[in-house]
């Protein structure tokens, strides 16, 4: 264990601690506020609502079983995800599995399918996936790759000599994973987990296809039956507490994890050789590469050979891909840029309010997509009208609903980075901001490359604030499948989806990439 | 320069003729003597002038129309297509400073939220003329263009064609148990529930609703439970006849295992529903959404609406649909939309039994 020691910050000279710290609180807290927007605009609309609806709403018995659905939805699918994640990383980082590199991308790849494409595939081809377990089943198997993703890269990164020294002192294989590797990978875990509990919590889409109803059920029930913004938003405050729960358990989980190498160069790991369980292993991510993207592979199939409104797709696809490119690339760029100042304000000051900020802007993934982009539309109408309906607000909106994603990201990147570097280069008279583009930017590129990623595949597949916030006759790939499929023209819609998968290929690669990639420390500390 | 300026003017002179055309096209159609009178009045005025239209509607349908009156009037117009409610939310937080001009609902309840929050502004009364007074909003600040029916769609391998009940209200008998299948969030279902709190009183109608909720699987829009009941996951359930024939339409013959049954005329479970459009008061183009809305109530634009794949009964006196089935005078008298209202006293009462959340 001598390679690995808790997070021990040495204390900065009081002058360069002030230069270090003038802008960056400042970026952080502005970064944080827009973010917060949404959660400001609950806070309004529920403000104006009359207690009497309120408690009308909230003290019929629906509720509480509503909440149970979430609440054990969520745990079940958040789980699952993580014994699917950690085992299918540590088969692929640690173990003499064969074609290992193909494993990585295929297991990363449900991520390039759009979640209601995912829905959709399962109802239209195995009708009887539905309910609870039906819920699970989808929702497991669209987003494992959030927890496998950043363990895969933790256990790459990570020393193999405190595990070798595990086993030389006598453990067996198990005890070593238990009492070695899991530890090692906890705050990757965390966030994975803090991503996937997050979503759970305020997506509808989904179960509605699947017959599953779940607390962000009744919300849209206000919303879209109702037309009623002031309950809505009562009931989206019960989401927000929630989601403050979940931010908090994993603040404990990531804070006792936090672990730091201390070398800059991690010696990779003998494969463990995985003997008679090769066969089961191989098979048993086959299963799992087979169901989550074998599924909607062979629905969207299905659809294109089967129904009736099959064409060739018009040239509309090629302005509604450029759209889609446009605009998911536009947000990426700027949700990644966002997510460093917050991320290096909690990543230097590990003071209280400092994390308070990071956790806050968590928040608003938790909150229904209609709520953010009802949120975007109050504030951009009263305070920015020359944009309204305009490509920067949607670009804006995407930014602000997928920020969490980057951040994560961002966050997982410094954590590897050593906590002297800033300093040391510091004390050598750099000054801050060339510390900033010379040592810790190029430490963390590949976060960066891995934040604009994951942002760029979720905004490329987002619906419900692309319809509220795009352009008026501007379609997305998305807006135009939902356009085809209320329209019951699944042979015409399958296309969309195609091209919007397809699109997300390249993206889920970089990710891989970026992600798994051997970071080069040496070239940021010439 | 010279290939612009002749385009132009070529332009100028077909929007000048479309002008002509459409309003003695307005003028011809209406019962009323006043038709067109905004649209030839402000006709000069109008062309070129660009208005934004948000529609919940069936898109391609909404498309044709829009080029159409575009080609007749000179007046641009964007369209926004999206989801109902989402667009009806949108408005609601957009408030006064919205750029829309006309919302084009799918169903009232919409439409007379934002009538009720004064979001609207009146429609000619030419063009309220133009369809049955009961298909537009009692106040007139809406005004109704198409129409869809409630059936029972069924399963054809399951139930034979006699066999479909004749009563809405048979669906909560326990003879169907574990047999229906029903799309409670869908806007198309709150209107029957009124028509059974108005024919049964609210009592009754909450009984209705836990038989109904007792013997039915829940889906999450009526395509869903179009597919379920074609593929035969339950028997049959209730939906607006247009889902059936666009599912016809995309699985073909030889994939529809189901087929159209109806409630008998007078039962509350036979009932029109109206799709309609609005202007918004504050749109500074109040001349060309007036313009718009007389077009839809139009004769050209109702059969554009007759002969489209949206499938909807079109509502102008003359015009028939010549893809549905049945014809609309079968479903006897419609229901008039003020007898529907907003939908919330239906709305509670679908929460209060658990089926909406």
């Amino acid at each position: 264990m001598s390679t690995l020691r808790p997070l021990v910050r040495p204390s900065l000279p009081p002058v360069l601690r002030w230069r270090a710290g003038r802008a960056l609180p400042l970026v952080a807290g502005l970064v944080a506020l827009v973010v917060a927007c949404p959660l400001v605009f609950i806070g309004l609309q529920a403000g104006r609502s009359g207690w009497d609806s309120a408690g009308r709403l909230l003290e019929r018995p629906l509720v509480g079983t509503l909440l149970w659905h979430t609440v054990s939805l969520t745990a079940a699918v958040t789980a699952a995800a993580l014994v699917l994640g950690f085992t299918a990383a540590y088969l692929v980082e640690r173990t003499d599995l064969p074609g290992r590199r193909a494993w990585t991308v295929a297991l990363a790849m449900p991520l390039a399918v759009p979640e209601f494409v995912h829905g959709y595939c399962w109802v239209s081809l195995i009708p009887s996936v539905q309910g609870y377990w039906g819920a699970v089943l989808v929702m497991t198997s669209s987003l494992y790759p959030l927890v496998f993703l950043p363990v895969a890269a933790t256990l790459r990164h990570s020393d193999a000599a405190a595990e070798e020294v595990a086993r030389s002192l006598g453990h067996g294989r198990l005890a070593t994973l238990w009492r070695v590797t899991l530890p090692q990978t906890r705050p990757a875990l965390a966030g994975g987990a803090l991503l996937v509990s997050l979503y759970l919590l305020g997506e509808y889409g989904a179960f509605a296809m699947l017959r599953f109803t779940t607390f962000a059920t009744a919300i849209y029930t206000e919303y879209e039956t109702a037309f009623d913004t002031e309950s809505a938003s009562i009931l989206t405050l019960v989401l927000v507490a929630l989601a403050l729960l979940v931010v908090s358990l994993d603040a404990r989980a990531a804070r006792r994890g936090r672990v730091v190498r201390e070398g800059t160069t991690a010696r990779p790991c003998a494969p463990q050789p995985l003997g008679r369980w090769k066969a089961p292993a191989v098979a048993g991510l086959a299963g799992v590469v087979g169901t989550t993207l074998g599924v909607p592979v062979y629905a969207l199939v299905y659809w294109t050979m089967r129904g009736n409104s099959s064409t060739l797709p018009s040239t509309s696809i090629l302005s509604a891909t450029a759209a889609t490119l446009g605009y998911a690339l536009g947000a990426a760029a700027i949700a990644t840029a966002a997510a460093v100042p917050v991320a290096l304000y909690a990543w230097r000051r590990a003071t209280r309010l400092a994390r308070a900020v990071e956790r806050a802007v968590y928040l608003t993934r938790a909150l229904p997509g209609i709520a953010v982009a009802l949120a975007v539309v109050f504030f951009a109408i009263r305070y920015a009208q020359p944009v309204y309906q305009q490509p920067p607000l949607l670009v804006a909106g995407y930014a602000m609903l997928f920020f969490p994603l980057a951040l994560t990201a961002v966050r997982a990147s410094l954590a590897h980075v050593p906590h002297g570097v800033e300093d040391a280069a510091r004390s050598l008279g750099v000054r801050p901001l060339a510390v900033l583009a010379r040592v810790t930017l190029p430490l963390i590129l590949p976060g960066l490359g891995a934040a604009f990623a994951m942002v760029a595949l979720t905004a490329s597949t987002e619906l419900t604030a692309t319809l509220l916030l795009r352009p008026t006759g501007t379609e997305t790939l998305a807006t135009q499948f939902w356009i085809y499929t209320t329209d019951l023209a699944w042979g015409a819609a399958a296309p969309y989806a195609a091209v919007m998968t397809a699109l997300s290929i390249p993206a889920v690669v970089l990710l891989t990439r970026r992600t798994l990639g051997t970071p080069r420390p040496s070239k940021g500390m010439r | 320069m010279s290939v612009v300026a002749l385009r132009s003017a070529k332009r100028s002179a077909a929007v000048l003729a479309a002008i002509a055309a459409s309003t003695s096209v307005l003028t011809g159609c209406g019962s009323s003597q006043a038709t067109g009178n905004s649209s030839s009045a402000s006709g000069g005025s109008i062309k070129g002038q660009s208005i934004t239209l948000y529609s919940g509607q069936h898109a391609q349908t909404v498309d044709a129309l829009v080029k159409d009156f575009q080609s007749r009037t000179g007046v641009k117009v964007n369209v926004r297509s999206g989801d109902e409610a989402e667009l009806a939310n949108q408005l609601l937080t957009e408030g006064s400073a919205s750029p829309a001009d006309v919302f084009l609902a799918e169903n009232p309840p919409a439409l007379t939220t934002l009538e009720q929050k004064g979001l609207l502004t009146k429609a000619n009364a030419s063009t309220l003329a133009a369809v049955p007074s009961g298909d537009s909003s009692p106040k007139g600040d809406w005004v109704g263009v198409s129409a869809r029916e409630a059936a029972f769609v069924y399963n054809t391998g399951k139930l034979q064609a006699g066999q479909t009940p004749t009563s809405v209200k048979d669906l909560a008998s326990s003879a169907w148990k574990g047999k229906l299948g029903i799309a409670p969030s869908e806007t198309d279902f709150a209107p029957i529930v009124t028509r059974v709190i108005k024919a049964e009183g609210e009592g009754a109608a909450k009984a209705w609703l836990e038989g109904l909720k007792a013997n039915s699987k829940v889906y999450g829009s009526n395509e869903d439970l179009v597919a379920a009941v074609n593929r035969g996951e339950v028997e049959g359930g209730v939906i607006d006849h247009y889902y059936w024939y666009r599912l016809r339409d995309e699985q073909g013959a030889s994939g529809v295992h189901s087929a159209l049954g109806y409630f008998k005329q007078g039962d509350p479970g036979s009932l029109v529903d109206v799709s309609g459009a609005g202007i918004l008061s504050s749109s500074k183009h109040q001349a060309a959404a007036q313009a718009l809305l007389a077009y839809l109530t139009s004769k050209p634009a109702q059969q554009i609406i007759a002969n489209s794949h949206s499938y909807e009964y079109p509502l102008a006196a003359g015009v028939q649909n010549t893809k549905v089935d049945r014809p609309l005078k079968d479903v006897g008298a419609v229901v008039p939309a003020s007898d529907l209202g907003d939908g919330k006293q239906a709305l509670q009462l679908l929460q209060s039994v658990g089926l909406l959340s």
